[in-house]
Formats: C-alpha cells, structure tokens, sequence
C-alpha cells in the first residue's frame, strides 16, 4: 500500500513537472502567438525575418498577412494546416535540418494559389478560358512568386542609399 | 488477500508507472526543447559580442575574429583547395625548396596549356603561372612565383596581395595615399617586408561599424575616373556610392585590369574611358602603353589581369543589381543568425545559398546552366588562342625572312588588341559566366583581329586584301 502510494506521489509530481515545463515552454516560446493572425509571429524563430521583412516592403502588406495567403479560409482547414505547418516547422528547425533557402511545399504551394485565386477572382474569371481553368501547369504563383514577399537580397537593398 | 485478488495489486500500480515514465520522457524533452529555444533566442539576441577593443590599427584578423568567430572561421575556409569543373584549384604535392618553401600549390597552367608560352613570350608570365587559389594564399603564393622570383618587381604589387591599409598609412605618415606611393617605388622584396597578413577584415571593413568601405587607393582613384568619365566630378566611393554598391566596389578593389603607370610605378586602373574591353584597349592606345615586346614577333603587348570587376559590369547580373556578394559570400544561416559567408568562393560550390535564392530551379540544372556558359567560353577561347597561334607563326616567319617593321604594322596592331581581348577572357575568373555575351564578343572580336592581321601579311599582289584594317589601331 505504501509503495503504491509513493509512486503515485512520485509519477504526480514527474507529471506535475512535465505541465509545468510544458506551460512555461509554450509561453517562453510565444505559443500563444500562433493562434493569432500577427505576421510577426511567423518570424518568431527569426528563419522566417527574410520573408517578414520582405512582405514589409512589398504590395500585399496592406492587404493582406501571412495567414491569409498561406493557411485555408475555411477555419477547420485553417487550423489543422496551422497544427500540421506548426509541427513540422518546430521539427526542423529544432533539428535544423531543412533545404536552404526555404521552399514551399507542394501543399503550401496549394493553399497559396488557392488564395489568390479567391482574391483576385475577377481577374481570374475574365482568364478562365478553359485551358487556365485548374490546369496544373498554368498557375498564378508561378510568375508572380515574389508579390507576397520579395526575398531578392539584392532588390530589396538596391535602392537603399545608406 | 493476495491470493483471492492476485491482480489487485498490480492493476493500478500499471498505469501510475506507465504515467510516471511518460511523463518522466516529456519532462526531460521539454527541457531539451526549452534550453534550443534559449540558445536560438540567445543567437538571435546577440549578434556579436565585444570581447576586444578593434581600432583602425588592428590589421591582424585573428583579433577582429575574437569579436566575430563565426565570420573568421569562414574566412579561414578560404585555404580549401577545391576544383570546378572549369576552375578553381587542385592542391598538389610540391617538394619544398629554400628558394620556394611552399608543399602544396596549384596546377601549372603553362603545363595544361603550353600555346600561353607563345602567347607570353618574352614576360615573365611564359615562365610560371599557376590556377589561383584561395585568398589565404595570396600573399604566399605572389612572394614565392618564379615571376617575383626570378624578375624586378615593384613594390606596388604588394597593393592587392597582402592587408596593406595599416602599413600605408604608416608609411605615409597617416596618409593612406601617401603610403602607397612610398611603397609602389620600392623593389617588392624591399616592399614585402612591412606586410604579413593576406586580405584580412580591416582591408573591406570599418572598425567602428563593421560597414563596408575601400581602403585600396587604386579602387578609390580608379572609380573616381571611371565616374568622372560619367560626369560625376570628385567621385569618393566611401561616402558616395550604395550599400549594395559597396557589397561589389570592396570586390573590385582588386579584381580588376591595372597596369603600373610611369617611372613612379603608380597602380593604375584603366577605367577613365569605361570599363568595356574595347575602352580599356582605347585608352591604353591613347597613352601609347605597353606591358612588353612580344619575343617572336617584335609587337608592343598588353597583359590583361584578371578583370572579374569589368567583366561582371557587362553581365545580366550586374545589371539587375545583383552585387559580387550575393553569389560569393551570399547569406547563409548560423542557428537563428544570418551573416554572409566569408569563405568567399565559387558559387558553383555553394549552389543553394548562392544561386537558390533567385533561381527556383533544382541544383542540378543551375549548375547545368553555369557549366553550359563556361564550356562555350572555354571552347570558343581555345578557337581564339589557335587563331592567336597562327597569327604570331606568320608574323614571325614574315619577320625572319625580313619584312621590314611597316609592313608589320597592321599584323602587329591585331595581336596587341586581339591578344588582349583573348588574355582578357583566359584571365578573367568565371569562364565567361559573369558576362556570357560579352565574352563571346570579345573572343569573337579577337578571331577576326587575328584574321585581319594574317591578311595583312598576304603578298600585296592585288592590291590591299579586303578588311585588312585593324579597328582602334
């Protein structure tokens, strides 16, 4: 009876320790932080400055954040494409090891067109000749992959006079 | 009791263990995980750390690289000895010699390619010139090449070969352009012992900032005549020119086309009519210069210098803003930091970092696109340097069976100019992959120099050959 009894003390005050470091790990690491729709969240763990910085100087700024172009608009695609991005993110980055410079998986790339699709469907329709509709081959992001963030060192410095 | 509930005990113990383990394993990788977010916030926080004081005076880059471990550790890369498929350096086995205590160096390029004793005869390049390596090299390999040691050379070649900033400006009294006057008069073995560092940070860095400057007086007074070529009166590129700009200017510091002007030896950047080949070749005409008397044929030569700088000017990348920086030390992660990489190298060795960022296209077909560009420059330079080949065997054959020097003239013009657009090429370091077309131009332009000079030799029976005129001449 009392050995029961110590253990369960014991594995109480190990799981107490668990929720606890568990609590102050997501806090300290702004956990929170990626309920919201704050861009700058996305560049919490700084791989992402490029991109927050980019999208800064570049036309969407003023319309659009990073959830917008890059998670669903339908709220249980949202946040099952924010758990499963959040994940995976953490992993490699955690591990450090992921393909540089950052490529868009072909499931980001989805969401994505499917974003500007949704935008700019006027324009989208006014094109939709049956050969650009859902063709895999003609796709918005293909050509206009620097709208959303300009990651150019260069062009986004060139004009900069110190 | 035990026997009537055997499993009494053991039933809710189970899961408490099982509990406990877990929750054991979670508590230990929470942890692991919270001490890597500290580390990365840590990299993030400080990006250096002031552990000594830098002034204008510390040439050595073993202390700056105190302050900026990460930085030093790259630049100290730079003694890897690595190959491209059409640069770069193989290290090779040397045994050392009192007159060249080196082990390892470069391949002989005068072995690989002997048709360049030809095209060099009678300077000092027909006697040793080997692949270059990488900066840490620098100040080794220019003190022990046959071309310092078995000819005079001045003092002013210290100027791109070792960190000069600090010993200039002592020697100029702090007068950095003073300094390098004194030292471009002295003969180079004298020169050479004031300087022990190749390139080091001090040279493209400012001690207060860490921002980019040019400490090398050739740049600063090359740029100021290319710029006032452009208009632009008293051009001063340390407080004038871009950030971005500067990210190419410290490059072109010295990878550049130069030559040694007058009896005071001055480092000279040919720029004040442009940087195009053409121009150079113009302004070198102007002046009447020349690096030496080709020993077959008698013509006044010009050695063209590995004008990386010039050439990168007429190339698309150039052109859209992209600076020497972005592709040879271009950023690159450190955890949660970002600094550029100062092993500074081929991109052809860094492809993701160098050519990824703009270029979203697999590894293999950008280095597929590079390798295309060099292998057309390389075998369109080898057409040039036969056509070169023929053109100094007629000359000289014309020379021996005694055509006078008038008649030699125009044969003589063509290899001058068409020597030096080919040199221009074989020395540039990218084969032709920082300006493709302009390189083709160039090696173009030089076939049909040399073909004007052979023309030229024809027997004059019917008049004048047609196009047997030698443009610039």
């Amino acid at each position: 009876m009392r050995i029961r009894r110590a253990t369960a003390v014991a594995a109480l005050i190990v799981l107490g320790a668990a929720v606890g470091l568990g609590v102050y790990t997501f806090a300290y690491a702004k956990g929170w932080s990626y309920l919201t729709n704050d861009p700058k969240a996305c560049a919490n763990c700084h791989v992402m400055t490029e991109q927050y910085e980019g999208w800064l100087k570049g036309s969407h700024r003023s319309v659009a954040v990073c959830n917008d172009c890059h998670v669903p608009r339908d709220p249980a695609g949202k946040y099952y494409t924010k758990a499963r991005n959040g994940f995976w993110h953490s992993f490699y980055f955690t591990t450090q090891s992921f393909h540089e410079p950052i490529r868009a998986t072909p499931g980001s790339r989805k969401v994505t067109e499917a974003a500007c699709r949704h935008c700019h469907a006027g324009i989208v329709q006014a094109m939709g000749t049956p050969a650009h509709a859902g063709s895999a081959e003609i796709s918005c992001i293909r050509c206009h992959g620097s709208v959303g963030h300009m990651e150019l060192s260069a062009t986004s410095v060139a004009t900069d006079s110190r | 009791m035990a026997e009537s509930h055997p499993g009494a005990r053991r039933r809710p113990r189970g899961p408490i263990l099982v509990i406990g383990g877990v929750a054991t394993i979670a508590a230990a990788a929470i942890t692991a995980l919270l001490v890597n977010i500290f580390e990365r916030k840590q990299e993030a926080k400080n990006p250096f750390f002031r552990v000594v004081e830098l002034t204008d005076e510390t040439t050595d880059p073993a202390v700056w690289g105190k302050n900026f471990p990460l930085q030093y550790d790259a630049y100290l890369r730079t003694l890897d000895q690595k190959r491209t498929r059409y640069g770069g350096s193989e290290a090779l086995p040397k045994a050392p010699t009192e007159a060249d205590p080196r082990s390892v160096v470069a391949q002989e390029r005068l072995d690989e390619d002997p048709r360049l004793k030809t095209m060099w005869a009678g300077y000092p390049f027909s006697v040793d010139f080997r692949k270059k390596r990488g900066h840490a090299y620098m100040l080794e390999d220019q003190t022990y090449t046959q071309r310092v040691q078995d000819f005079k050379q001045p003092g002013t070649c210290i100027h791109c070969h070792a960190s000069v900033y600090v010993a200039y400006k002592k020697a100029g009294g702090g007068d950095l352009i003073k300094g390098f006057e004194v030292f471009n008069r002295m003969p180079y073995a004298e020169a050479r012992k004031s300087f022990t560092h190749p390139i080091a940070c001090i040279d493209c860095h400012d001690p207060e900032t860490m921002a980019l400057r040019v400490t090398r007086p050739g740049f600063l007074e090359g740029i100021r005549a290319l710029k006032a070529s452009q208009g632009v009166k008293d051009y001063d590129v340390n407080t004038m020119a871009t950030r971005q700009e500067m990210r190419s200017y410290v490059c072109g510091q010295c990878h550049v086309e130069y030559y040694f002007k007058g009896d005071e030896k001055r480092l000279t950047y040919p720029w004040a009519k442009g940087l195009r080949v053409d121009e150079i070749a113009d302004y070198y005409d102007e002046i009447g210069y020349k690096d030496w008397i080709h020993a077959d044929t008698g013509a006044p030569l010009l050695k063209a210098q590995h004008p990386e700088f010039e050439m990168w000017n007429q190339g698309i990348h150039a052109r859209s803003g992209v600076a020497c920086a972005d592709c040879h030390m271009p950023y690159t992660r450190v955890g949660a930091l970002k600094i550029s990489d100062h092993d500074v190298r081929s991109p052809l060795l860094n492809i993701n970092n160098a050519c990824q960022t703009c270029h979203k296209w697999p590894e293999e077909e950008l280095l597929a696109r590079a390798e295309e560009i060099q292998e057309r420059t390389v075998s369109l330079r080898n057409r040039a340097m036969d056509a070169l080949m023929a053109l100094i065997a007629d000359i000289k054959a014309a020379r021996e069976a005694g055509v006078s020097d008038a008649e030699l003239e125009t044969a003589r013009r063509a290899q001058r100019r068409g020597q030096f657009y080919v040199d221009f090429v074989e020395s540039e370091n990218s084969n032709g992959f920082h300006a493709p077309q302009e390189a083709v131009r160039i090696l173009g332009e030089a076939i049909d120099l040399f073909r004007q000079g052979q023309v030229s030799l024809r027997p004059l029976k019917a008049g004048p050959a047609p196009g047997a005129r030698v443009r610039g001449g």
